[in-house]
């Protein structure tokens, strides 16, 4: 727990990584020495409901989920662009807000248009 | 008050005297590794117990009291239990994802986690751009937990892992917007800088009716993040077994579990410090002496107790609520939050610039 001007952050992110990725490799390793170790076929069945799977598991699912990954993508990426404005904002002054406006507008559309189409709502 | 940066300039001094500047820089970085192993784990053994408490207390039980003083070392004894369990090997699993999803939890929670400001010059990673790589590395997370639910070849997990994927990304917008209107108003991305800009007052005092609003949105999104309180829905018992981890075992599972704990501390660490002055202490102008008395306590108790209290908090909502369905959770989300949040951001901006008060 260092802040140290002579390590990068690049350098303390990449240790904050490999210690993420030791843990479980660690763990795993430690795990595998003392865990006990028996075979049965039937343990290798997918938890269900006592009786064998039925149909494929990697299913098709609903189409739901991917209009709100969609709506997701749209405004994550648009708040990406707000970051960098809203450090400034104090300096940019009126003619930032003003600019800023514009693009907001189109940010607020967006969502009236999908929730005017229905995509918001759960069917 | 002390300030750490005086202790790991003193441990550079001195083992830059015996070693070459290389040599001292990689010793240091392993020593950096052990600590942020340590409190990684130690934290989250602490956050088990802590909730296994208060969920008891909630519920007029005892809770774990026979391991330890007051059950303290439940969660240890829980640990190594959880250690000599069987890893069982499914036969219909993707077994590189399989094997994959927990590394890449895993590694979202520490990499937020290095970047908490534990304390006066306690901090390991300080990006200018730190509160956003924050937000970018918790994401990770989803991908983990979609991996998990995928590969492991199961209707539970699948539907699990859809239900907290669409959960965790739609509140993600909602805890980026509330942290984007505090950078607006701290004028700082980098943690440190947000830290200091509180020490004459905190955010949630200074920062006028926006940053209340604000903090009740990041709250709310964040109890959804963590898949937990009302919001736990992913992982709704009577429904789904155990949700997107189903099919893990043993210390598998446990990853997950110690990520989830460990989220549960990021979030409200966050909460305490873009809302509650990070490790600064409680002040109120004027009252010098009792200022005087908030400054001996040391700096990372504050954030730690900060960060424990909002936990406790969001351990309040999951006993209060009951849980949400899948549409209620979405359009929470998209019809309220989403609003309020950008019009809020306004509001601040317009606090900001024109110098407005509430």
């Amino acid at each position: 727990m260092l802040t140290l001007a002579t390590i990068s952050n690049s350098a303390l992110a990449f240790t904050a990584a490999c210690t993420g990725i030791g843990l479980v490799a660690l763990a795993l390793w430690l795990a595998g020495l003392i865990s006990p170790r028996s075979f049965n076929p039937q343990k290798g069945e997918a938890y269900e409901c006592g009786i064998p799977t039925r149909g494929e598991s990697m299913a098709q699912f609903k189409v739901g989920y991917y209009l709100f990954a969609i709506l997701f993508l749209m405004f994550d990426v648009e708040t990406v662009f707000l970051f960098p404005w809203a450090v400034r904002v104090k300096e940019l002054g009126t003619a930032g807000l003003l600019s800023i406006a514009i693009f907001f507008c189109v940010l607020v559309l967006g969502l009236v248009y999908a929730w005017r189409k229905g995509a918001l709502e759960w069917k | 008050m002390q300030d750490f940066s005086e202790l790991t300039a003193f441990i550079h001094s001195l083992l830059t005297q015996f070693l070459p500047e290389w040599a001292a820089v990689t010793v240091e970085c392993v020593i950096i590794a052990v600590c942020l192993l340590l409190a990684y784990s130690l934290l989250a053994l602490f956050y088990i117990w802590f909730e296994r408490k208060v969920c008891a207390a909630f519920q007029c039980r005892l809770g774990p009291n026979r391991v330890g003083p007051w059950g303290l070392l439940q969660s240890i004894a829980d640990m190594f239990k959880i250690l000599i369990k069987e890893l069982i090997s499914l036969k219909h699993t993707d077994k590189f994802l399989f094997a994959l999803a927990p590394y890449l939890v895993i590694l979202a929670s520490m990499l937020s986690f290095a970047v908490l400001p534990w304390g006066n010059g306690l901090q390991i990673i300080d990006f200018n751009i730190g509160i956003f790589f924050l937000i970018a590395c918790s994401s990770i997370g989803v991908l983990g937990i979609l991996l998990a639910g995928w590969s492991s070849n199961n209707k539970f997990t699948l539907i699990g892992a859809l239900r907290s994927g669409a959960q965790m990304v739609s509140y993600e917008l909602s805890i980026g917007l509330s942290i984007l209107t505090m950078v607006a108003f701290a004028g700082s991305m980098s943690i440190g800088d947000i830290v200091n800009a509180q020490a004459n007052g905190w955010f949630i005092f200074t920062g006028h009716i926006p940053a209340v609003i604000a903090f009740v949105i990041y709250l709310i999104a964040g109890t959804a993040e963590t898949n937990r309180g009302p919001f736990d829905l992913p992982e709704a018992e009577s429904e789904l077994t155990a949700g997107y981890h189903t099919e893990y075992s043993g210390i598998h599972f446990g990853f997950f579990y110690l990520a989830e704990y460990l989220n549960l501390f990021i979030v409200s660490g966050v909460a305490a410090l873009m809302f509650f002055g990070g490790w600064m202490p409680f002040h109120i102008n004027g009252w010098d002496s009792f200022n005087q008395v908030m400054d001996y306590i040391p700096s990372v108790i504050w954030f730690i107790g900060k960060a424990i209290a909002l936990s406790f908090v969001i351990i309040w909502f999951k006993w209060t609520f009951p849980r949400l369905r899948i549409d209620q959770l979405l359009s929470l989300e998209w019809k309220y939050l989403l609003p309020i949040n950008l019009a809020n951001l306004v509001l601040m901006v317009c606090c900001i610039v024109y110098g407005w008060h509430f």
